[in-house]
């Protein structure tokens, strides 16, 4: 039998859901848990979040209204250099534009800001450049529709890989070194120092887009894609709602590239290849075309993949087998063959067009071979058994303050501070990755 | 002769095709709450002459008047100019061009002889889009939820609702609309083009693939919808049973040009028409 | 004339990238014109075909090394387009795009992973590489071969499109796909040897091209790559002369715009080309109208 939970419930879930994740990258990242794999966790998670923004845009384009664009990375750089120009400390102009004069701007928005604001002047002052990279890229991406809208499906898909590779060379170009260094790195620019952040805005764009494609607009979006003459036939202005959700798309991109800036701490527009594009297109179908709730689980995987699980791929040794050929670059390999497993065997990707929902989440956690069918026998059965357990153990508590009582001095170690929890996946591999 | 309301108008309406003359010098009137036939034998021309009044192609020489207003207009141009083969051609002088979206809001909606349906929505979804061109509140306002937006929404889905209980889909409002029998698809094609407050309804072929008694029902509908929603209908139609059944007027095509029209009857008994079937490719 | 002595140089190079772009252009338009499909992983093929040439030389002659690269990236070629194009070929277009996509992901880190990473030097030629002068300007000896090569090969291609069975089979196919199919051209052995056609001139332009230069890395095959389609774009995609002329043009023009000190804008104007192009003539130069049926 299905089950469906009411909304009610289903927002408690959620709620719970989302806090206990913040809690957690809290405690990660303020070294509450020891070990490697948690500061790994942690680079995974930001990593993630921001890649899971990029690829809930493009899927907003490709997914949703049918446009092959292939332009995100350009879009991306694009954010990331806009937010890094503004909020370099004036102290360190002359270090980083060392060739330049010390560059022509010459103040930073977030030291201006928390001169007047304090603290709130701080994290303003990294607000607002993020929401200008995202609004700048976001004018430029409406130029570029004009053009590139007009084309079809694998036209616009070159031309805006071509856009892309302009903007590349645009910012490495040594006449507007003042501005963007050239084809120096630009660093020093304010950061943020949570991993909360990304995680955060990340999350509320992401919404945002789910919001988007749950309205009105986001019909017509997948009218588009489904069949342009009928969407056209249906009073549908092509070329606003395509521009739009360009135009949109790629502010959000401009926003994670932002992000990618503060969490790289240092910006340069050689990595933003057509490859890097290539990647956002392949955490899209991962994850399925057309799910937004897909790209968030694809980037994540991607990157955990990327960063932590495949890692020893690289140097050797891998869940226990080492091998010669496991050499630098070997974790891509395996990682290009299963994202073309993927592609040719299972072209639905991890969610399909489907969104994740709590209803679908609890049938399938029940469909799962070995699962408890009936589980609200089972968890009444449980709560009794716990009832009982309880009783047993306040029974046994009593017995050893007696026994204390008894033998003072005696330090024994018969009762265990912890009652020994289930080991469940998981953990056993984060211990393994601790050691 | 006919006193009622000129709605629709096409003068010498021309599309050539490189060499190919698809539609060739048509002239049509459709009256307001009339029901048009238009019918001729395979490849005669008679969707390219939608495609013409919806925007989708644009004319090589004529005019299109919608209500009174002429808001498709072409003459030959550039490489057209020495290949053009029709008639009339110093006749127009504007270049006047329309897209779909804009020709729908005019007040023309119109069904497609393959059916074109969104396949990935319900049938729900399906004639919500039809709604959207109507919507006011901005793409920001409809992210987040104003109350405008709310309100719009709530109002859309009643009216779509109402739309499906009309023509009797509402029990499948929920079902994927490719899922759909193909007479049902039928159905949700008119809903859809319902949807978007025409006056001016133009049917590709609504009763293709249907067997007579499909058709009947068919026929008894589209003249439901012509007096529910105070309509003129311009059809394609290849059942004979139908055109002649619930047309007032008919227009016969062969080979892109106009052979006749007139009434059901005078159609019946025209020998250009009867030639035009016998000894054509049908 | 002094102009010309001080352009010359550029014009000549140009010519010569040219005919390197035209040789990969070829497989481009020809896949396309066929599946429709723009092959990623094309400019991965020509890349793969330097990066074996690299190795081969070490240990076989000149003539056998350059055989058998023309032999690999058949090969390969047309596994790719076995394994991972035709079980797509009724899948939606979007499908077969990321699969492409996937291939050249998939190419570029496999040879990420062989190189170590490392730019590998393209063996020399002494044959390619010696000193010609013309007039005042001196150049190497495969700027010199470049066009001539090119132009040859092309027209024994058209040729054979004009006059062989297997080349009537391909402009049929590439005219309607469906149709053909019904009328009993064999469809998959059209694609084979399209794909055969295409990787052997491109690995064909590999030798010459990476001859021009002294490095080889899993990314030179990229930027050549993409702007090869450009050129098939701009000659109207679907035409082999077309494609040849638009390499040709592009060859030229980004030398030139090397020569004018704008160096960090030859690759970016391929592209400022092909949106002119696009919005001017969709079609490209030669290309042919399709009009949707609707």
């Amino acid at each position: 039998m299905e089950i469906k939970l009411k909304n009610k419930t289903k927002a408690a879930l959620s709620t719970i859901a989302i806090a206990l994740f913040l809690i957690l990258i809290y405690a990660a990242d303020n070294g509450m848990f020891s070990g490697s794999s948690w500061r790994m966790f942690i680079t995974v998670i930001e990593k993630g979040a921001i890649f899971a923004l990029v690829a809930a845009s493009m899927n907003l384009l490709n997914g949703f209204t049918g446009l092959f664009s292939l332009g995100q990375a350009g879009f991306m750089l694009m954010g990331a250099y806009s937010y890094a120009i503004f909020t370099i400390p004036a102290a360190s102009h002359d270090t980083v534009y060392q060739y330049f004069d010390g560059g022509i701007i010459k103040w930073s928005i977030v030291e201006i800001l928390e001169n007047k604001m304090g603290i709130a002047g701080h994290y303003l002052g990294i607000f607002l450049p993020m929401i200008f990279a995202g609004l700048l890229v976001a004018g430029v991406a409406y130029l570029i529709a004009i053009p590139v809208l007009r084309l079809k499906s694998d036209y616009l898909a070159i031309a805006t890989l071509g856009f892309a590779e302009i903007l590349r060379a645009f910012f490495q170009w040594n006449t507007l070194g003042p501005v963007t260094n050239g084809s120096n790195v630009l660093r020093k620019y304010t950061t943020y120092e949570s991993a909360i952040f990304p995680v955060i805005i990340a999350g509320i764009c992401i919404a945002i887009i789910f919001l988007l494609i749950n309205s009105t607009y986001g019909r017509a979006f997948k009218a588009i894609r489904d069949d342009e003459i009928a969407a056209e036939a249906m009073g549908i202005n092509l070329f606003k709602h395509k521009s739009m959700s360009f135009v949109i798309s790629s502010f959000f991109a401009g926003i994670s590239g932002a992000l990618l800036a503060m969490f790289q701490t240092t910006i340069s527009a050689t990595p933003f290849t057509t490859q890097m594009t290539y990647e956002i297109l392949l955490i899209v179908v991962i994850g399925g075309i057309g799910s937004i709730s897909g790209s968030v689980i694809g980037a994540f995987l991607f990157t955990a993949s990327a960063e932590w699980w495949l890692r020893g791929l690289d140097s050797g040794r891998w869940l226990g087998i080492s091998s010669g050929i496991m050499r630098p670059g070997f974790r891509k390999v395996v990682f290009a063959i299963l994202i073309m497993m993927i592609v040719l065997f299972y072209a639905r990707g991890i969610m399909g067009d489907k969104e994740f929902s709590w209803d679908r989440f609890v049938n399938w956690w029940r469909s799962r071979p070995g699962a408890i069918k009936a589980w609200p026998d089972k968890l009444k059965a449980n709560s009794e058994a716990r009832k009982k357990a309880r009783t047993a153990k306040a029974v046994a508590k009593a017995k050893a303050k007696e026994d204390k009582a008894d033998s003072e001095k005696k330090k024994s170690s018969g009762i265990p501070l912890f009652t020994p929890l289930p080991m469940s996946d998981e953990v056993i591999i984060f211990d393994k990755e601790g050691n | 002769m006919d006193n009622r309301q000129v709605v629709l108008k096409l003068s010498d309406l021309t599309m050539q095709f490189g060499g190919v003359v698809a539609v060739d010098n048509l002239n049509l009137v459709l009256h307001k709450n009339e029901i048009l036939g238009l019918i001729g034998p395979n490849g005669a021309g008679k969707t390219t002459a939608f495609n013409c009044i919806t925007g989708v192609y644009e004319p090589t020489n004529g005019s299109i008047e919608i209500n009174g207003e002429i808001v498709i207009e072409n003459y030959p141009k550039g490489k057209m100019k020495e290949e053009y083969k029709g008639l009339n051609a110093g006749k127009y002088t504007k270049s006047l061009v329309m897209l779909p979206d804009k020709i729908t809001k005019l007040g023309v909606a119109r069904t497609f002889q393959n059916i074109r349906l969104f396949k990935g929505m319900t049938v729900l979804e399906n004639v919500l889009v039809a709604m959207h061109m109507n919507q006011e509140e901005s793409v920001f306002g409809a992210t987040f939820r104003s109350r405008k937006a709310r309100r719009e929404e709530k109002a859309m889905r009643a009216e779509a609702l109402e739309l499906l209980e009309k023509v009797g889909l509402y029990e499948n409002r929920d079902d994927l609309s490719t899922s759909l029998p193909y007479g049902k698809q039928r159905h949700l094609e008119i809903a859809r083009a319902l949807a978007t407050h025409p006056t001016i309804l133009l049917l590709d072929e609504p009763a293709a693939g249907m067997n007579p008694q499909e058709s009947d029902e068919l026929m008894k509908f589209i003249g439901e919808i012509r007096d529910k929603f105070d309509l003129s209908i311009l059809m394609i139609e290849h059942h004979m049973q139908v055109i002649m059944g619930i047309c007032e007027h008919i227009y016969v095509l062969n080979y892109g040009g106009q052979i006749a029209d007139g009434t059901p009857a005078e159609i019946q008994s025209n020998p250009a028409v009867i030639e035009a079937y016998l000894g054509g490719d049908e | 004339m002094n102009l010309f002595n001080t352009w010359l140089p550029y014009i000549l190079a140009g010519i010569a990238v040219g005919g390197q772009y035209a040789l990969i252009a070829i497989g481009y338009t020809m896949v396309y014109g066929i599946l429709r499909l723009i092959n990623f992983a094309h400019g991965d093929i020509f890349m793969w075909s330097g990066l074996i040439m690299v190795y081969l030389i070490t240990v076989l002659p000149l003539w056998l090394s350059v055989i058998v690269v023309v032999v690999f990236a058949i090969l390969l070629g047309t596994t790719i387009e076995r394994v991972a194009y035709r079980p797509l070929r009724s899948a939606p277009r979007m499908s077969i795009m990321i699969s492409a996509i996937g291939v050249s992901y998939l190419l570029q880190n496999f040879a990420l992973y062989i190189t170590g990473g490392l730019t590998k030097t393209y063996p020399a030629i002494r044959f390619l590489q010696k000193t010609v002068a013309i007039g005042s300007a001196t150049t190497k000896m495969v700027t010199i071969i470049t066009p001539f090569l090119t132009i040859l090969l092309v027209f024994l291609l058209v040729m054979l499109i004009k006059h062989t069975k297997i080349g009537m089979a391909m402009r049929a196919v590439s005219r309607d796909f469906e149709t053909s199919s019904l009328m009993g051209i064999d469809i998959n052995r059209v694609i084979t040897v399209t794909f055969v056609i295409g990787c052997a001139l491109a690995a064909i332009g590999s030798v010459l091209y990476f001859s021009n230069y002294t490095g080889i890395n899993p990314m030179s095959g990229a930027m050549p790559g993409l702007k090869a389609f450009v050129a098939a774009v701009f000659g109207g995609i679907g035409s082999v002369p077309g494609a040849v002329l638009g390499a040709f043009v592009i060859g030229i023009a980004e030398n030139i715009i090397k020569g004018t000190g704008w160096t960090t804008f030859s690759d970016a104007f391929t592209f400022v080309l092909l949106i002119i192009i696009l919005m001017i003539k969709p079609t490209g130069l030669f290309g042919e109208k399709d009009i949707d049926k609707v």
